[in-house]
């Protein structure tokens, strides 16, 4: 299979995307029915091409072609074949190929799924996510084709960075990736809406189950890159606030902020511009961190090989992007107030604070991570940002959120109702604390564990507070809706995150040691005793590997592999020994041997332990899990019900 | 996968020695291959700990170093904290707080012995000076302006909202969801 | 015109990216602005890499600019860059003084023979202890001091003709043009 076949599908694709992009466009201005057709079959088209592309590249590595230069870059002969698929989107080129194609997987799944959508606002919505695929056709072709030839082709390529040879790396960028476009579905139907006019806003319960999916799989991704720095690079934390972490995070924000401003506009109508704006802003922060990764103005472990052209190609594409839609909206936003009014105590204002805090946070992690550039641009010296600067301000932020939290399903449209809170408040509060006092005693009074043990209390209670409300008064079959039972799981999981971020921050015992084969160190409440070290083997690497055993109270509890690789290339990877448990982790990573020579003898150990840090990523896959449950409500599937064939009539007219 | 540096240090199995890397001028895209293996090959040697057991007296003194070295960058792997980065400097730098835990001095006087060698850039809790008071204070600005905004579109909401003429399946037929 | 601010606000972010783009294209942006930059060079006493039995201390220096570079056999770049202070040494203006970093005796000595050696003077500071005090993180960096022992200027990477030409000549000129 030439790689050159790619090249050339992917120049076909570029040409559909066009044709995608602009004529549906014109047609919906026209009023041109056979220019608006042409999105769906364009959009298919298009997929088909970037398809066969990424089945090149993955026929490449699989063949061990090292006359493509991205395959000898990433790969070699001893490279296993699940890590040479990987290895596809293991550096810059292949990973735009994964973007491009994951774009075309939602345009595809967008052309399928909206048959019953009014034409004109389909073929808008389709155009956009084609001028979006064309931005990234045209950068892939230009400026980093991963279809480049390296003649003479070399006998064996070089290898796929080490740390990127694990099974949570090899799932997280394309979970993430499926996160990040997803945020372009609701950015198509905002600009499609802000085209048409539309003073309705109808489109918006189309564009929620999307929404609520996108952000579902970014949290997936955010989670399964956490939880593979924390196996995978040694250091036992699972979160740095590194510039790409935050360009990941910001968008997850802001999209945070998006499903919650959707559920007020489909529902009362209101604040319209505001979820427009969101909407926008959720997929061009999605933009700005690939901006971010690629164009090298950032100090980061994440980022790619910079390239000054790359850097000013892909601000360019962000300029018209963003910079068009904003202008658009300046244009075109609804400028009446529109929908139902509400009062002070009401739904709509703690779902409104909650989303001015979501978009301070993120303006906040903007900031920080911007700042070192600021500080060059105004020559204020070199500044670092870090983890005590977002660390200290994210929490603050976000505690007027836990803290109303609960309220928030209590709370009716448009007008509160005051006992029912004063209920809650009372048996919410003095859960969390009765709780917190207990918990004092276990945590020897460290303040940390004990907040973490009463926000915990505080959200679950309240969650439980309602699911029973429900459970009382409405009749069985309708108690649970989707779009509630989502919610109700994501709060939870926003209890059990917090759980485990403070009581592991604050529980975790850390040291560094010396270990003699047969000696045992006390950490924590184990005991963990070195066996000593052996030479052993894999695919593509040899290994120095201890065994250590852990007891608690003479107990056994885990024998444990901790292992110091050196790859085919000579470069040296530390495997660490996680032994995973529901409350606690112990984790052990091999240092260096006492004597250099002897790795049968004494050697430094890094031993931890960590209770409730697997509770992280539980919560976080429970606010994955409320996402998707929102997203199957069968509410958003569209039914040709009288009043929606009337809306189409409506829009058709209009349009 | 960390940015280029061009610049050497020694490294056990010395991983840099196997690529050869000739010119010291940014990465002009020719280059770039050569650069980006190179990066492949040191990302790797750098992603062993930095593990070195030092003679604490007790364990309270231990978190005390991992919190200060925390905080502070390795001007070398400048992607990773002092107490993670296996570079020789940063094991240098380790061993000399250390020293310097060991003479009694406090968190304050390390940091500022570390700022005079190697400027503000080494603390990842970036300072509070005139430089900083935008990232410091800037948050709150965007709170307080947010905030004012809302509180503005509350009081409007309460006045005038109007109905609007939502075509389609109300929300409002009694239930809250 | 507030609907128009998020437009204005994101063509100020565009604007600081494509000053970012652009500032990296002329700098390293791996290199750390140095705080002792028209400060007194931090005080030290080295025994000399060919005759360990005698020092050299920062006194011993003073009444004299020179060039302090640092150097490693261990760092490939210094082999880049030794060409260049070879050929330069002579016209330099200033006395070139190499300082060796952690590095042992037997190693410099070799990597010196093989490479050539075009330092006026040569110390070595075999843990790094004292370049710490010197704020040095890797090698090559070389320093410029003048005669009253102050650093005017620091380079951090090799010294390529193009800086020699744009930045070092130019620093050196200047110093040397003030009154003593």
């Amino acid at each position: 299979m030439t790689p050159e076949l790619g090249q050339l599908a992917l120049i076909l694709a570029l040409l559909l995307a066009l044709a995608q992009g602009i004529l549906p466009l014109i047609g919906a201005w026209r009023g041109n029915r056979a220019l608006m057709a042409v999105a769906r079959p364009a959009a298919a088209g298009q997929a088909v091409f970037v398809t066969f592309a990424f089945g090149i590249l993955v026929w490449a590595f699989l063949h061990f072609d090292f006359s493509v230069q991205y395959v000898a870059d990433n790969s070699n002969l001893e490279l296993p074949w699940y890590y040479r698929i990987a290895a596809v989107w293991g550096a810059h080129e292949g990973s735009l190929l994964l973007w491009i194609l994951i774009l075309n997987v939602w345009t595809v799944a967008l052309a399928a799924f909206s048959q019953k959508l009014p034409e004109v606002f389909a073929s808008r919505v389709l155009a956009v996510m084609g001028l979006i695929a064309v931005g990234f056709l045209a950068f892939i072709i230009f400026t980093s084709n991963p279809f480049g030839r390296l003649l003479p082709m070399p006998g064996d390529g070089a290898d796929l960075n080490p740390v990127l040879q694990d099974p949570g790396m090899t799932f997280h960028p394309p979970v993430l990736y499926t996160g990040y476009v997803g945020f372009s579905v609701a950015f198509a139907f905002a600009i499609a809406g802000l085209l048409g006019g539309e003073l309705e806003q109808a489109w918006v319960r189309w564009a929620r189950p999307w929404t609520n999916v996108a952000w579902a799989f970014l949290t997936l991704g955010i989670v399964a890159g956490s939880w593979w720095a924390y196996a995978e690079l040694g250091w036992g934390g699972w979160w740095f606030w590194d510039p790409v972490e935050n360009a990941s995070f910001m968008p997850w924000l802001v999209g945070l902020g998006l499903i919650h401003a959707q559920a007020i506009t489909e529902k009362r109508g209101s604040l319209r511009a505001w979820t427009i704006l969101l909407s926008i802003f959720a997929f061009s922060l999605s933009l700005l961190g690939t901006f971010l990764v690629r164009s090298g103005v950032l100090t980061s472990v994440h980022a790619f090989a910079s390239d000054p052209r790359r850097g000013v190609f892909i601000l360019a594409f962000l300029t018209i992007v963003v910079g068009g839609s904003l202008l658009l909206y300046a244009l075109r936003a609804p400028r009446v107030a529109g929908g139902k009014a509400f009062q002070l105590l009401s739904r709509e204002t703690v779902l409104l604070i909650g989303n001015l805090m979501f978009a301070v946070a993120a303006a906040m992690v903007l900031l920080g991570t911007l700042f070192p550039l600021v500080g060059d641009a105004l020559n204020l010296g070199r500044i670092s940002v870090g983890p005590p600067y977002f660390g200290f301000l994210f929490p603050l932020l976000m505690l007027p959120v836990v803290l109303l939290l609960p309220f928030g399903p209590f709370l009716r449209w448009g007008k509160g109702e005051s006992p029912m809170l004063r209920q809650v408040l009372l048996r919410a509060g003095i859960a969390a604390v009765a709780c917190a006092i207990v918990a004092a005693f276990f945590v020897d009074g460290k303040l940390k564990a004990i907040a973490g043990v009463a926000a915990l209390v505080w959200l679950a209670v309240g969650v439980l507070l309602y699911a029973i409300k429900r459970w009382r008064e409405v009749p069985r079959g309708r108690r649970y809706p989707a779009e509630m039972a989502g919610m109700l799981l994501a709060h939870l999981g926003v209890g059990v995150f917090i759980a485990g971020v403070l009581l592991s921050e604050s529980l975790s015992v850390t040291s560094d040691v010396r270990m003699a084969p047969g000696q045992t160190q006390h950490i924590g409440s184990y005991d963990f005793r070195f066996d000593g070290a052996h030479r052993t083997t894999g695919p593509n690497w040899k290994a120095d590997q201890g065994v250590v055993t852990v007891t608690r109270d003479g107990k056994p509890v885990a024998v444990m592999h901790p292992q110091k690789r050196t790859y085919l290339r000579g470069q040296v990877q530390t495997e660490s020994a996680v032994d995973a448990g529901i409350f606690r982790d112990l984790y052990v990573a091999l240092g260096e041997p006492m004597d250099a020579g002897n790795i049968e003898g004494a050697w430094s150990l890094r031993l931890y332990t960590k209770p409730f840090v697997r509770w992280i990523w539980g919560g976080g896959l429970l606010m994955m899990l409320g996402g998707f449950t929102c997203a199957a409500d069968k509410r958003f599937r569209l039914k040709r019900t009288a009043a929606v064939r009337e809306d189409l009539v409506l829009q058709e007219t209009r349009a | 996968m960390i940015r280029f540096n061009h610049r050497g240090s020694p490294l056990a199995g010395d991983a840099l020695a196997m690529k050869n890397i000739t010119t010291g001028a940014s990465p002009a895209s020719g280059l770039l291959r050569v650069i980006f293996m190179a990066m492949l090959v040191f990302a790797g040697a750098v992603h062993a700990q930095a593990i070195e057991p030092m003679p604490f007296a007790n364990h309270a003194q231990e978190l005390r170093f991992q919190h200060l070295t925390q905080q502070l960058r390795c001007p070398m792997c400048q992607n990773e904290t002092l107490a993670d980065s296996n570079a020789p400097i940063a094991r240098d730098l380790r061993n000399q707080i250390f020293k310097l835990m060991q003479q009694g001095r406090s968190d304050d006087e390390i940091r500022q012995y570390l700022v005079a060698r190697y400027s503000d850039y080494i603390l990842y809790n970036p300072p509070l000076k005139a430089g900083t008071v935008l990232l410091w204070f800037g948050p709150l600005l965007i709170l307080l302006g947010g905030g004012g905004v809302v509180l503005v579109a509350l009081r409007k909401r309460r006045r005038d909202g109007v109905e609007a003429t939502t075509v389609g399946e109300s929300a409002d037929n009694g239930e809250d969801w | 015109m507030n609907r128009l601010l998020p437009f204005i606000g994101f063509m100020l972010l565009v604007a600081l990216f494509g000053f970012g783009i652009w500032w990296n294209t002329r700098h390293d942006p791996n290199a750390i602005p140095t705080p002792l930059l028209n400060k007194p060079a931090p005080a030290f006493n080295l025994p000399k890499l060919y005759e360990p039995a005698q020092t050299v201390s920062k006194a011993d220096l003073l009444g004299q600019p020179y060039l302090l570079n640092v150097f490693a056999s261990w760092c490939i770049e210094c082999g880049v860059e030794h060409p260049v202070l070879e050929a330069a040494a002579p016209t330099l203006g200033v006395k070139l003084v190499g300082y060796n970093y952690k590095d042992a005796p037997a190693d410099a000595k070799g990597w010196l023979a093989a490479h050539g050696n075009p330092y006026a003077l040569l110390i070595a500071d075999e843990s790094g202890q004292t370049a710490l005090d010197f704020g040095v993180y890797g090698a090559p960096e070389s320093f410029l001091i003048d005669a009253k022992g102050v650093i005017r200027y620091k380079h951090i990477g090799p010294i390529t003709p193009d800086v020699l030409a744009t930045k070092l000549k130019p620093a050196i000129a200047a110093m040397l043009k003030e009154a003593p």
